[in-house]
């Protein structure tokens, strides 16, 4: 289960589907057979299991399988079912470990001599996908905005300049002032939402709108495991990670001009540190997968490809008791 | 505005007012190019005849070149290094080291626009520099250069710094300048050499300049060393556009910035510049056209000049009250280049001020007429300022505006009548352009604020700073966002005071700005300048802010007093920046 740590995704990753493990019980393959287009769903295999107390689904991803044989006879179909949600999960990381690869690929067709890439924060993806294209001779210039709070632009400015990429190191507020100079962005995505919309690390919805509105095309690297069925109503609050403030001021740096004896009941200072940022599909100009390139309106179709129509809403099934 | 209409009136016969001309213009004319240049850039500010010489004028170089210096060829470029530079930020040298500075530090000369250095490069011999090239007859050309300076932009005046550099530079027969610009390093390498030459006779001539510009005192290898020297400072990191406080004054009009990527100006403006610069270890190629140094360097350079005054010049026994002044220009110097200072307002007031001081301890030294002479002072602090830190369009203005006053003076008035009425004027350019302006705009601004509002705004300006507050007093019931920035953090200031005084606020990154848009009512911001082509001018960050409530539908007010109005455009922020620390 350490691979799935690489996605760092949250638990909105549905199971992919076993399409490639069609023989879980006779009429699973029979169902799998009659429908090769679309694979079977978990939920639809695991409710063919007669014993299904002993299994509750939760569907959750990549749950523990041994919590599914909790039933004290371990029947052999609990074992398989065990044996196959496992083989599953394992090729769901060894996709997440080589996505990079397909995405890279295509780096050639994008990038060409002396253009000018922008990118901000660190993305494994980006950095692998801008190597292949130095690899191949290509000769462009890379501009890197910090990321801040994190910074962690440093390190893949450093990355880069290891291998050779003239980088330059740029903070977040002079991206618009960059922007002119540039011939594209390239960023790393933390998810991708069913209308196209991304969620990436904070600060790219400002990069996409100056992007936009500069007529630089801006693109998204996305593996098909960080695709996401949901709709982003409300992005911002509801699919956000609120991080520690103590990232932009220290604890107590205030407490000298605060006055704690008013007594009111909000506090006079708030901080605000969220981790991802919601860019809409209309400032996206390509998605980058695995499967190759997309437009932003295309990715529902993906999400049809690797989700079962089945497992799009996580419930939680009531377990007969026993 | 008053400068503003002082630009087109056409003052001196002589001159050619510079108008909206093309630098080119300046450049042909005279012998003298880059000097003359930049003396035409001066010079028009303060035509010899000190008549109402609008400082955006600029004679060109041919006429200064003939009335003044023919026959010193070599000597004057120092005296006219511009100081352009200072005024535009980004496009020249920072500090125009005009004069030599003891030995060693040389400002880069951040000598002026581009196009000039060319062309003044190919002029060679200051001719231009006039006052200098003249050492006793050129006294009252001089003026001429100098008043080309008093506009910001034009930081030619360094050449006029003071009549008896030129005077010595005749004796020393300084070739330097052959080429370079009117940059004030090189003036002041110019008045170094002069001054050494003199000291003994001169005290109160060389008092002014070597009390700023206090150098080595063997003035005659000035002129050659200041030419080799390079000292570099670094002023910016390797990061690109860091922090444009961009406050460049550009010449009024025409005159295009000094582009560093040129290198025959570059090497000129080097050669004047009285403090070394350090040359940033790694050159972001996008930003070659500006200057690219390590600041920080140069801070115990200035700090030893500072100490270095009195020995510097044994001969030149300056009264206290004299050395007062000059010491306050100094430690407004060293608080721009730290840092302490900064802010569009904060500096004005901090350099007029210092103004005031120099103009109570001035007195006019013989043979010298007091509105040349003081201008040349004055022109010779502004380039140390430049080298300091580029001077920002409000600071350009206020100079501008201060060498037009001097320029007016009659010349039959009494040295201390003239001395109380330009204090008075310094007064009433603080209190009018600012102070009450200032009060002006927050009473407006106080009436777009409505209870229950969300108002967000980026890092410290001292206009929005002062609308919060008047707010909050009148009772309103408002939230505050403060959006911070990297590399400074200034927003945390801010964030203080506003905290203090009892604001309920909210602190973000700029990356954050997306997330916190949609419960905003309204985006304040302030403006360093107003370019004539509608766009504003302000610290690095405002136009994502800007158009990020743009993409919310929120309104964005900017605030800026008027003082701070530019004629010159700007497409982007390449073109012209003040590279940070």
């Amino acid at each position: 289960m350490v691979g799935l740590n690489l996605s760092a995704v949250s638990d909105d990753d549905d199971d992919t589907g076993p399409d490639d493990h069609p023989v879980l019980s006779a009429a699973a393959v029979a169902a799998a057979s009659r429908s090769t287009l679309r694979p079977p769903s978990l939920q639809t295999l695991l409710e063919d299991m007669p014993d299904s107390a002993t299994v509750p689904h939760t569907s959750s991803s990549g749950g523990d399988s041994e919590g599914k044989s909790k039933s004290a006879d371990k029947s052999s179909r609990s074992r398989k079912l065990k044996h196959d949600v496992i083989e599953a999960v394992n090729e769901l990381i060894q996709d997440i470990d080589t996505c990079h690869e397909q995405i890279t690929e295509q780096a050639v067709e994008h990038i060409h001599h002396n253009e000018v890439i922008l990118t901000l924060g660190s993305s494994r993806t980006v950095l692998q996908f801008l190597c292949a294209a130095r690899e191949k001779k290509r000769s462009f210039r890379v501009f890197v905005a910090e990321g801040a709070p994190r910074y962690q632009g440093h390190l893949l400015a450093k990355e880069l300049v290891a291998r050779g990429l003239q980088t330059t190191l740029i903070t977040d507020l002079a991206v618009f002032a960059m922007i002119s100079q540039v011939n594209m962005v390239i960023v790393g995505a933390h998810a991708v939402m069913a209308n196209g919309g991304v969620i990436a690390p904070v600060g790219l919805n400002m990069v996409a709108l100056a992007a936009k509105r500069h007529a630089v095309p801006f693109v998204v690297l996305a593996g098909s495991h960080n695709l996401c069925p949901l709709y982003p109503h409300n992005p911002e609050v509801l699919l956000n990670e609120l991080r520690s403030p103590k990232e932009l001021l220290d604890f107590g740096e205030f407490s000298d001009c605060m006055d704690f004896r008013s007594g009111l009941g909000s506090p006079l200072l708030h901080v605000v540190n969220p981790s991802f940022d919601y860019v809409p599909p209309k400032l996206v100009s390509l998605f980058i997968t695995d499967t190759g390139g997309h437009n932003p309106s295309y990715m529902y179709r993906l999400i049809a490809d690797y989700y079962s129509a089945d497992d799009l809403v996580l419930q939680r099934k009531a377990v007969p008791s026993n | 505005m008053e400068p503003r209409r002082n630009l087109r009136t056409v003052i001196d016969p002589k001159v050619r007012k510079v108008g909206f001309f093309a630098p080119p213009d300046r450049s042909q004319s005279g012998p003298a190019d880059p000097i003359s240049a930049a003396s035409a850039v001066q010079a028009s500010s303060s035509s010899p005849s000190g008549n109402t010489l609008s400082p955006v004028m600029i004679p060109p170089p041919r006429h200064h070149s003939d009335s003044l210096v023919h026959p010193q060829p070599s000597s004057r470029p120092v005296l006219h290094s511009a100081i352009p530079s200072s005024y535009t930020a980004a496009s020249e040298f920072s500090p125009t080291a005009a004069s030599s500075y003891t030995s060693g530090s040389r400002f880069p000369v951040d000598v002026e626009d581009g196009p000039f250095s060319p062309s003044r490069l190919a002029k060679g011999t200051s001719v231009k520099v006039l006052a200098s090239s003249v050492p006793n007859v050129s006294l009252v050309t001089k003026p001429s250069n100098m008043a080309a300076s008093d506009r910001s932009g034009r930081m030619k005046m360094n050449e006029m710094v003071a009549p008896g550099v030129e005077v010595q530079n005749e004796l020393h027969g300084n070739t330097k300048l052959s080429k370079d610009k009117l940059s004030k390093a090189e003036r002041r390498a110019l008045q170094e050499s002069q001054r050494a030459a003199k000291a003994a006779a001169r005290v109160e001539a060389s008092k002014g300049s070597a009390g700023t510009f206090g150098t080595a005192p063997a003035k005659a290898a000035k002129a050659a060393s200041r030419k080799s020297d390079n000292a570099s400072v670094a002023a910016s990191e390797k990061k690109v556009g860091d922090r444009p406080v961009e406050k460049e004054r550009k010449k009024d009009v025409p005159q295009p910035r000094m582009q560093y990527d040129d290198t025959s100006r570059v090497e000129k403006a080097k050669r004047r510049a009285v403090v070394k610069q350090t040359e940033a270890r790694n050159r972001v190629e996008l930003f070659r056209h500006l200057p690219q140094y390590e600041h920080g360097s140069q801070l115990p350079d200035l700090v030893a000049k500072f100490f270095q005054l009195e020995p510097m010049h044994p001969a030149v026994y300056k009264i206290g009250s004299i050395i007062f002044s000059v010491i306050i220009i100094h430690m407004v110097g060293l608080h721009y280049l730290s840092g302490d200072i900064s802010g569009g307002n904060a500096r004005c007031i901090a350099m007029l001020q210092a103004f005031q001081e120099v103009i109570k301890d001035y007195s006019t030294p013989p043979e010298k007429t007091l509105s040349r002479d003081l201008t040349a002072k004055i022109s010779s602090y502004v380039s140390f300022f430049t080298e300091c830190r580029p001077l920002s369009v409000s600071m350009g203005n206020a100079i501008r505006f201060l060498k037009s006053r001097i320029a007016k003076l009659p010349l039959t008035m009494s040295e201390s009548e003239a001395k109380t009425i330009l204090q008075s004027d310094i007064d009433h350019f603080i209190n009018e352009k600012i102070v009450v302006a200032d009060k002006v705009i927050v009473s407006h601004a106080v009436t777009k604020i409505r209870d229950g509002d969300v108002l967000l705004t980026y890092v410290t300006s001292s206009a929005v700073e002062m609308i919060l507050q008047h707010a909050y007093e009148l009772g309103k019931q408002f939230r505050v966002v403060v959006v911070d920035s990297r590399p400074k953090l200034e927003g945390q200031f801010l964030l203080r005071r506003l905290v203090a005084k009892g604001i309920s606020c909210t602190y973000i990154h700029i990356n954050a700005v997306s997330y916190i848009m949609h419960e905003v009512t309204r985006v304040f911001l302030g403006a360093s300048a107003v370019l004539s082509n509608g766009t504003i001018y302000s610290r690095v960050g405002t136009a994502c802010v800007a158009m990020v409530a743009h993409a919310f539908q929120v309104p964005v007010l900017v605030c800026c007093e008027a003082y701070k109005f530019h004629e010159r455009v700007q497409l982007d922020s390449i073109c012209s920046n003040e590279l940070g620390m």
